[in-house]
């Protein structure tokens, strides 16, 4: 494998993975049936005393 | 469990003791007696301790925490902060008036710098964060913390990282790499408290009864492991001898180099930035009795600043033998660092939404917000001096110190102090601090420490690089450099003064700590939670 083999790879199929798991992080975060969830967590920290 | 922590002690000793029967030169045999000491020590220690590896500060507790683990990490950071800086001080004091190195191997700049850098990055910041991973994760898993003495392994094993490495500098021990100068038997040696560490921290994590994982805990786990991966890859290297201090980098040339700042600027990432994020998330929420302005933007902050960081490395080589496009690299996703930079700023400022008028009466909670609003400053700073064009001014000369210091006085010391003042009622179990004036005074002190300290830096630095690029009409260079070193003694006296004020900041701190842990109050006004009416 050259370098030029692993300079295709990365940016093209090494760019397209990174790009699917932000977007994929970006859904997980923002998906609107999560709302409850994260207020929820939110407030972990008060939840001790 | 016990046996368990006696039989492992015992074989250290016994591995201490042939390492200095062995040794070929005095440092191997210094600490070999040194594991020797610490593990027979540790022995009694433990034995005389029995069962108690430390319980809750609250007696009415609901959960078995290990507050006392936290308690000793409050005392450490305390106590290593205060040496940090006056390391710092009598550093900036040599470069001002040289004559103060002495003329003496054990006291000249070049061994006092690291000692400096270690004292604070990994002795004080590395104490604190110790301290509130510990603290944080036993209060949002509502468990307590795993491992009976493990986490005491860890706080001790981590001191004696600290006086191995500190003591190597001063004796002129050393591998040569920025902030990871240790020589190979202390890595090796911080290699295994760290992975007990991680084991501990994931152990906490396993036994939760909380089911989701608080944000917090996700940046100190990057934090750790991301530390333990580069510490192991940074300081691959042979020894000369496994009986001998003097060990060979794995390493050579541009990629020695590579590597080297690849572990150098994650540091900053990681430890100085990832970790202490963990600190903002969960004691901003605290001390200002409210939750995190929006939970899933620290979801996004998290994923994009552990992925970006990682990569920003290389803009600390621009316009050297690495290659071109390695360089554009590390520029490009330095600057794309921005963005979740600015958005965890943005949300640890806004969590005071609405509650701003708190700044006026909780000095603590002034102190923590005085942390993010440096942790913007030098976040925007840092990628701006990432870009090749504006690094060609500012790389070596003193920008990068007082960018250094805006972050790491500003960001990392602010927060530290916010958490150790937050910690020290609670795991002392008092009503409050000994003096919460005395928080503003430190507040203050330090304040106008890290002012005097940037400012004289920036003008400084910007000056030097200025003068070393001045060409005259024919071509030649228009200052030599004793000239430049010349024009920057009245900034190195600005910044010993800011250091000054930084130092009795933090002596202010240490005798507040000092006060409440023995259970004083002083007799004080406390803050008005109103305005005061305005007669007509």
């Amino acid at each position: 494998m050259t370098y030029q083999d692993i300079s295709y790879f990365a940016q093209t199929w090494g760019l397209l993975y990174l790009i699917i798991l932000f977007v994929g992080m970006l859904i997980y975060a923002f998906r609107p049936w999560a709302k409850k969830k994260f207020d929820n967590a939110a407030l972990i920290p008060f939840k001790e005393d | 469990m016990s046996f368990l922590t006696i039989g492992a002690l015992g074989f250290g000793a016994l591995l201490g003791a042939f390492l200095a029967a062995n040794a070929v030169d005095t440092g191997i045999l210094a600490y070999g007696l040194l594991l020797v000491v610490f593990c027979v020590v540790g022995v009694f220690w433990v034995m005389r301790r029995g069962d108690d590896t430390g319980g809750p500060a609250d007696p009415n507790s609901a959960i078995p925490y290990n507050d006392a683990v936290v308690r000793a990490g409050v005392i450490a950071s305390t106590f290593w902060g205060v040496v940090g800086f006056l390391a710092g001080l009598a550093i900036a004091l040599q470069l001002t008036f040289p004559v103060l190195n002495f003329d003496l191997p054990w006291t000249n700049f070049g061994r006092l710098r690291p000692l400096h850098t270690s004292a604070v990055v990994f002795a004080f910041g590395g104490n604190v964060l110790i301290m509130s991973s510990f603290h944080i994760v036993q209060r949002t898993c509502q468990a307590r913390l795993a491992g009976g003495w493990a986490p005491w392994f860890v706080f001790w094993g981590y001191q004696l990282f600290i006086i191995m490495a500190a003591t190597g500098y001063l004796f002129g021990i050393t591998q040569s790499k920025e902030y990871a100068e240790p020589e190979w038997y202390v890595d090796l040696w911080l290699t295994v408290v760290w992975v007990v560490y991680l084991l501990v921290f994931l152990g906490t994590l396993w036994r939760r009864r909380e089911p989701h994982i608080y944000v917090a805990n996700w940046f100190f786990l990057a934090f750790i492991v991301t530390i333990a991966l580069l510490h192991i890859v940074n300081n691959l290297a042979m020894p000369v001898s496994f009986f001998g201090v003097k060990s060979y980098s794995l390493f050579a040339g541009v990629q020695d180099a590579l590597t080297q700042w690849w572990y150098g600027h994650n540091a900053v990432g990681f430890f100085l930035t990832a970790g202490f994020l963990g600190l903002m998330y969960y004691y901003v929420p605290k001390q200002a009795q409210r939750p995190v302005y929006s939970y899933r933007l620290s979801i996004v902050h998290f994923w994009s600043l552990i992925f970006l960081y990682i990569w920003a490395g290389p803009h600390h080589l621009h316009y050297t033998a690495l290659p071109d496009w390695a360089q554009t690299l590390g520029m490009t996703f330095s600057v794309m660092l921005w963005m979740p930079s600015w958005g965890g700023m943005i949300n640890g400022l806004m969590t005071l939404s609405g509650a701003w008028d708190k700044l006026r009466t909780d000095p603590i909670l002034r102190m923590l917000v005085m942390s993010i609003a440096f942790y913007g400053m030098s976040t925007f700073e840092g990628p701006l001096m990432a870009i090749k064009a504006v690094n060609a001014l500012s790389h070596y000369t003193d920008w990068t110190i007082g960018h250094v210091h805006s972050g790491a006085l500003g960001w990392v010391g602010m927060v530290s102090f916010g958490a150790i003042y937050f910690l020290a009622p609670r795991m002392w179990n008092r009503s409050r601090l000994y003096s919460v004036r005395l928080v503003s005074t430190h507040f203050w002190l330090a304040t106008i420490g890290i002012i005097l300290y940037i400012t004289a830096m920036w003008v400084s630095g910007i000056m030097q690089g200025l003068m070393w690029r001045s060409y005259d009409s024919l071509g030649f260079l228009e200052y030599s450099f004793a000239e430049t070193v010349a024009a920057m003694h009245p900034f190195y006296l600005i910044r010993t003064i800011g250091g000054g004020f930084f130092v009795a900041g933090a002596l202010v701190m240490a005798y507040n700590v000092f006060r409440t842990a023995r259970g004083d109050l002083r007799e004080e006004r406390p803050y008005e939670s109103e305005p005061v009416p305005v007669p007509a």
